[in-house]
């Protein structure tokens, strides 16, 4: 058995490798033209951060350093700035973050579970309100969900922007796909038969066999809290409810209003977005062999 | 999907032979059980995805007016809307911004899904990852990046254009905008639908590249008539996620918008005009209706968009 997927890796290697020489020198310059034109921004970002105000507007090269590298003290800055916000709103980037993003998740695995092992009437109809909803756009919910919780007191809450953020259909839809297929059906009735309860089954039998699908879907709910502009921008007006991101839009907003006394922050806003993208593209980086496998699920079905 | 749809069903099959009591019992059992899994996102479901829609439907049926208070008005929010140049000439934005972006970013992703499935050595791996990276970034940040590489005053394209003593066109004057923001929308996008691609063209079987070698296919041939046919699926499910997301256009114009001079509008987008009129001008009844409005032409296009390409099959057939 081995034997036999070592020579079928080996001749899919090989067959991969045949059309060589000529297309190759091009798919590589290809391949680094578009390595230059995704990281040319992201390396912008951390030379600019490395400049002080003066630095900044000074006209020397955009993408290099120059004579003054004051990441120290444009850190120092931006924790001090406003009595030390910029923490604040990283605190609460991960709060919404971890808490919607994980909560999406256990909803998205239970129900996923439930459309894909059980019978039930309703189900098919159910199934098709779910897929029907993933082409409902989220921001046009935006607006209509702020004015129900105000109308409930909710707004400017923290549970306005972490309730929205555990609805996710596709995430669901991710789900059923993926234990359709990775959960056997004689599996769980061998646990049934030793007597398991259905909970415990679920725990204990099929939870471990769906890994690569619940970091892909808790990594991709997560990417969508942290990223999400519109709905905390409606929700929240306490500054200091604010993620990260409309944190930033709110400081660029104050540093193109007051020309003068505004450049002085844009050096902190620079280095307030590098701040802001390292813990995702961390997350990423470290856990790509379980969410590069999970991606594939919604296309290849 | 209609695949797992019909093995499911099969699996389900042999409890709806003729049952004894007993297995009623257990058939009963089975769909409370199936039921409670559900639940917590029927909930969800139900709290913030109908609840706000019947609501905004039901304010939108509304007008307010100063000296005759909250009355109701039928439709006439909805005649207002699709009659408001403001509402649609956002309508027309975004649509005219699909149907260039799209191909722009379908083009992208799939020739770097293409070429890193045919290459397959540290430098792709490593190229694969990097192109994939600006997913990571939240829009604002992103929009903001690119918000200053275009900035005259210190932006590198400014730079490079002193050298020969030009003018660098600003890419968010009112001509360039729509330009500016094509390549901003391009770069956060186009690694995700890489991703999806190459994640599906590493899932054929190796066994149809044999077959196609076999009869004389050379690798051009290989990658548009074998490759991309069977990746149809995940093509249809990248289109429909950036018709959706376009059509909904709001963080990137919303955060170039203090540093573009007046060129993007309180109206750009839909989805900033139904932002301004709630909370810039607190009509609410109003905004209702914009959102209620654009999320049925978001609807109606997706569903046109998957019924014209239905017989390639979709996750929706």
């Amino acid at each position: 058995m081995t034997a036999i997927s070592t020579t079928t890796a080996r001749v899919r290697a090989g067959g991969k490798r045949r059309p060589r020489r000529p297309r190759n020198v091009v798919a590589h310059l290809f391949l680094g033209a578009l390595i230059v034109y995704f990281l040319i921004p992201l390396w912008w970002l951390i030379v600019a951060s490395s400049k002080d105000t003066t630095g900044l507007f000074s006209g020397s090269g955009a993408l290099w350093f120059d004579g003054g590298i004051h990441y120290l003290s444009n850190l120092e800055q931006m924790f001090t700035y406003q009595g030390g916000i910029y923490l604040r709103w990283i605190g609460n980037s991960l709060l919404y973050a971890i808490a919607g993003g994980v909560g999406a998740t256990v909803v998205a695995v239970l129900a996923g579970y439930g459309f894909a092992k059980f019978v039930f009437p309703g189900r098919d109809f159910m199934f098709s309100v779910l897929l029907g909803s993933v082409m409902v756009p989220l921001t046009a919910l935006v607006i209509p969900t702020f004015i129900l919780f105000s109308d409930l007191k909710l707004t400017d809450t923290i549970w306005s922007v972490i309730l929205p953020s555990l609805l996710s259909p596709f995430g669901v839809y991710l789900m059923r796909v993926y234990i359709a297929d990775a959960v056997p059906n004689e599996l769980l009735d061998a646990a049934r038969v030793d007597g398991a309860g259905e909970f415990r089954t679920f725990v204990s039998v099929a939870l471990p066999l769906l890994r690569p699908i619940v970091v892909t879907v808790l990594l991709l709910s997560v990417v969508a809290s942290w990223n999400n502009y519109f709905l905390p921008l409606a929700m929240l007006s306490d500054s200091n409810l604010f993620p990260v991101t409309v944190g930033i839009g709110v400081w660029e907003g104050l540093a193109t209003a007051n020309n003068g006394g505004g450049h002085a922050i844009w050096s902190i806003i620079i280095l307030g977005s590098l701040v802001s993208i390292v813990p995702l593209i961390i997350a990423f980086l470290s856990l790509q062999k379980y969410w590069q496998g999970g991606l594939s699920v919604g296309s290849l079905k | 999907m209609t695949e797992v749809l019909s093995a499911s069903r099969a699996v389900a099959r042999p409890g709806a032979r003729r049952r004894t009591p007993g297995q009623r019992k257990e058939v009963r059992r089975q769909a409370l059980i199936g039921w409670l899994f559900i639940t917590p996102f029927a909930l969800v479901f139900l709290l913030f995805l109908v609840a706000p829609l019947a609501y905004a439907f039901y304010l939108s049926l509304f007008t307010k007016g100063l000296a005759t208070g909250t009355e109701f008005a039928w439709f006439s929010n909805y005649l207002q809307a699709f009659t408001d140049p403001a509402f649609l000439g956002g309508v027309g934005f975004v649509l005219r911004f699909v149907l260039v972006l799209i191909p722009i970013q379908m083009l992208v992703s799939l020739a770097a899904a293409l070429v890193l499935d045919a290459i397959t050595n540290r430098f792709a791996r490593f190229a694969r990852l990097m192109i994939f990276l600006p997913y990571a970034v939240p829009a604002v940040i992103g929009a903001l990046m690119w918000g200053f590489l275009y900035s005259p005053s210190f932006g590198p394209l400014q730079q490079l254009f002193d050298v020969f003593g030009a003018q660098a066109p600003f890419l968010l004057s009112p001509d360039n905008v729509f330009s500016g923001l094509v390549n901003v929308v391009t770069w956060q996008w186009a690694g995700y639908y890489m991703i999806i691609i190459y994640a599906a063209l590493q899932g054929i079987d190796s066994s149809v590249y044999e077959a196609a070698r076999i009869d004389g296919a050379n690798a051009w041939q290989l990658a548009f008539r074998v490759k991309v046919p069977l990746v149809a699926n995940s093509l249809v499910l990248i289109l429909v996620f950036a018709l959706i997301g376009t059509l909904q256009f709001f963080t990137e114009p919303a955060i170039l918008r203090p540093i573009a001079n007046g060129s993007i509008s309180a109206s750009f987008t839909p989805n900033i005009y139904a932002y301004t009129v709630a909370f810039s001008y607190a009509q609410f009844n109003y905004a209702s209706a914009i959102s209620f409005a654009l999320g049925f032409i978001v609807f109606i296009c997706v569903f046109v968009f998957l019924f014209a390409t239905r017989k390639r099959g979709s996750i929706f057939a």
